[in-house]
């Protein structure tokens, strides 16, 4: 470890970069606590000044679970990512047409390292594709051509590995992709099979690669040319970015991923998109007369499991999204191991407004940081 | 010969050469800090952190820790969690601890009675320092029944017993020599399991110190420092006998019942003890032969009846004064530091009484290896052994 960050970061920088940590650390603490003290928080409500039956419980004025909560906000625009946009932020690349009249679809990827805010006030060293964790959430039609230009800005080798169809050539493992700093790389294979899929440097060891934030979303939407029944093509309609069945849609990329700040091989944050309670302290907005679909993956490392439980509320599964119809109907709760990624749609059509919320299913996690609100509201409220 | 040789300097060139060096001092840190010439060290890697929780207090607005900063930096406190569930606090005075500073956080945790807990503080850099709270229970405020209570329970454990044993007194006034040698020797056995038993403790206590106090070192130091100093004091006007020397007992007993009032106190506050009679009448147990010790250098006089009262003042109260500082201000660093300087008193009464007991005795070096004197050391050790079974947990 020691050697790894001594070739990756510029000396004065860091300095620089501590310096002004700790103004703002102090900032974010004095921020924090003042919020706590007077924001109504949709958690209050369960308080524990009710508990005194035993003379040794003390009584917890004005205690509540809307105290577990992180203390302060994170510098999105340091970070020079934000949750927020994020989950729309899809990367369609730059398209143009064949000869053969086939769309090839063009990615540029570089490998960045960068010191990324994790938790308000909590730093990481990150290992970036395009400065971002996730990286860029790639998105193309089955059956486009796809070229992806990685470079490797980073200061170890890296690869992006796509799950999806394509060469041994094409891979990302060692010889097939795997560049070291300084270096570019084009893969090049064709968009299949659709679904919700994921991407991730695949150098060794693999493990720091990954949670060192190595990973994104890679979502091939279906052509409904190729489906013959016309219910499915529909789905598949609704699917295909652009389309105006699709625009109905509210889509949201979500990447359960965890961070061990202290490399003891456990994490200490857990999140959604990274940053650590960031949509229960910016729910997200939810315009109720409108299906919502998440493209959902887990790139979590060292915790075999993660999941995702929506409140209130149940929705259909699509494991791995390869089907059009789900793999899994009306539940309120999936699990997910490394790597596995699926299709969660739902609708609060019915439903009073109010904030609804999710999060992983495993309390620690939760309690660490996984956990958001849904602001479900009318269009016009 | 060499110092009728040396030359004779004016006041001035004195001056002058004491100067030099420090000018040079001065002018060498200016450089360093300046220009930087140990720039190339910084290979990248972040600031060394270190925290210490000195204190810790559970009551019903949730859980306040005292931590200490150690790290080569000003270090910031980014996020608490309390078992593993991220939870908003305050820290008083806020911003970055420096070196050396402490801060309180204060975190309204509902923490759950008889309950383990685990504090995990996280900084800046993602660094995690965990505290562990074994047993959740209300701290111990200091209102005057909570006082009384703990000055009773001090007086059990401290002055009860060195009563007690005062009041052998009579009864051992009519020792011959060898009674005597037997209840010296006892004496300094039963003072050198307690220096052992300090030394151990207060390097143990040490060891949750911050690093910047330097646990180990400052506790030698200390208990040679007081070892030396009240050698000095005692020796002022040749060597302590009689009611000289049972002061000094005495007083060394006082410490080491001061630092056993320390741990009761603060096991007491962390929940670890649940002092139950049992364990207190141990302690009760385990230290009447301090009693016993006091008494036996001033068999041979007539000492007036208030120095009895006196002796069993410094030698039991400061149990009482242990048990509130253990409870209410507890710190690791001073209480290692308080049982450093006992230990070192410790052993300026072993010297003592063993050379009063070699005075005592016209062949001055056979006596120590006499059968009535190991038997009385060894009985003295193994006595106080025994009965320490009964109180540690």
């Amino acid at each position: 470890m020691p050697a790894d960050t001594a070739t990756s970061i510029d000396p004065s920088r860091r300095a620089l970069l501590v310096g002004g940590l700790v103004a703002a650390g102090g900032a974010a603490i004095a921020a924090g606590s003042a919020r706590s003290q007077t924001a109504p928080d949709p958690m209050a409500g369960h308080d524990m000044s009710a508990m005194a039956s035993d003379p040794y419980a003390a009584p917890m004025p004005g205690m509540a679970h809307g105290n577990m909560t992180t203390v302060g906000l994170v510098d999105h625009a340091r970070n020079g990512f934000d949750p927020t946009p994020m989950l729309t932020d899809w990367d369609t690349g730059s398209a143009e047409l064949l000869p053969d009249g086939r769309t090839l679809r063009t990615f540029e990827v570089d490998a960045i390292d960068k010191e990324i805010e994790i938790a308000p006030g909590i730093f990481f060293p990150a290992w970036t594709f395009n400065g971002r964790v996730p990286g860029p959430a790639l998105r193309a039609k089955e059956g486009e051509r796809l070229r992806i230009i990685f470079r490797n800005f980073g200061s170890h080798p890296h690869s992006m590995h796509f799950h999806g169809i394509h060469s041994a050539r094409m891979d990302g493992v060692t010889g097939a992709g795997l560049i070291g700093p300084g270096e570019e790389f084009i893969y090049e294979f064709d968009a299949k099979p659709f679904g919700c899929h994921l991407y991730h440097c695949h150098a060794l060891p693999l493990k720091r690669h990954m949670h060192k934030g190595m990973y994104g979303l890679f979502v091939i939407d279906p052509d409904p040319a190729r489906q013959s029944d016309p219910a499915l093509t529909a789905v598949a309609a609704s699917r295909l970015l652009g389309t105006p069945e699709n625009a109905n849609w509210q889509e949201m990329a979500m990447v359960m991923n965890a961070f061990d700040t202290n490399f003891d091989g456990g994490n200490e944050v857990y999140a959604c998109n990274t940053v650590g309670q960031a949509y229960m302290n910016v729910p997200i907005r939810i315009d109720k007369s409108r299906p919502v679909r998440i493209y959902l993956l887990n790139v979590t490392e060292f915790d075999p499991i993660n999941s995702f439980h929506l409140h209130a509320n149940f929705f259909d599964y699509y494991d791995t999204g390869t089907t059009l119809t789900p793999t899994q109907r009306t539940v309120d709760l999936i699990m997910q191991c490394q790597a596995q990624r699926g299709i969660l749609e739902f609708s609060f059509a019915e439903h009073e407004d109010g904030m609804y919320m999710f999060h992983a299913h495993q309390s620690e996690f939760t309690e660490l940081g996984w956990v958001g609100m849904f602001d479900v509201r009318g269009p016009e409220a | 010969m060499s110092e009728q040789s040396q030359p004779t300097r004016s006041p001035l060139i004195r001056l002058f050469l004491v100067l030099l060096p420090l000018a040079a001092m001065l002018a060498s840190f200016v450089w360093i800090a300046s220009l930087d010439p140990l720039r190339s060290f910084n290979n990248g890697a972040p600031p060394v952190e270190a925290l210490t929780v000195e204190r810790t207090i559970l009551d019903e607005t949730g859980i306040q820790m005292l931590v200490r900063a150690g790290g080569s930096e000003a270090m910031v406190i980014a996020q608490i969690a309390v078992d593993d569930a991220y939870w908003s606090f305050a820290q008083d005075p806020a911003g970055p601890v420096a070196r050396g500073d402490t801060a309180w956080v204060r975190i309204p945790y509902p923490w759950v009675l008889g309950e383990a807990h685990r504090v995990a503080l996280v900084s800046n850099t993602g660094t995690v320092f965990e505290h562990e709270i074994a047993v959740a229970v209300p701290t111990p405020k200091a209102d005057a029944g909570q006082l009384r209570l703990q000055a009773l329970v001090g007086a059990i454990v401290g002055l009860l017993p060195v009563a007690l044993g005062l009041m052998f007194y009579p009864a051992m006034r009519g020792l011959g020599r060898q009674g005597m040698n037997v209840l010296l020797a006892l004496t300094v056995g039963l003072l050198a399991f307690l220096l052992i038993d300090m030394t151990g403790e207060a390097l143990e206590l040490s060891a949750d110190a911050a690093a910047l106090f330097q646990g180990s070192a400052m506790v030698w130091l200390a208990a040679l420092a007081s070892f030396l100093l009240l050698m000095a004091i005692g020796r002022w006007r040749g060597q302590p006998e009689g009611l000289a020397l049972a002061f000094y007992i005495a007083l060394g007993i006082g410490l080491h019942n001061f630092g056993e009032g320390l741990a009761i106190g603060g096991a007491f506050a962390a929940g670890s003890a649940g002092l139950g009679t049992f364990l207190v009448l141990g302690f009760a147990l385990h230290n009447v032969t301090e009693g016993i010790g006091i008494a036996a250098p001033i068999l041979r006089i007539r000492p007036p009846l208030w120095t009895f009262a006196a002796l069993t003042l410094l030698a039991g109260g400061p149990a009482v004064l242990g048990m509130w500082a253990g409870s209410l201000a507890y710190a690791p660093q001073w209480s290692a530091l308080a049982l450093a300087v006992g230990a070192g008193a410790i052993l300026q009464v072993i010297v003592e009484v063993t050379s009063y007991l070699m005075r005592q005795n016209p062949d001055r070096q056979a006596v120590l290896f006499s059968p009535e004197v190991l038997g009385g050391f060894l009985g003295g050790i193994a006595f106080m052994y025994a009965t320490a079974a009964l109180i540690k947990v």
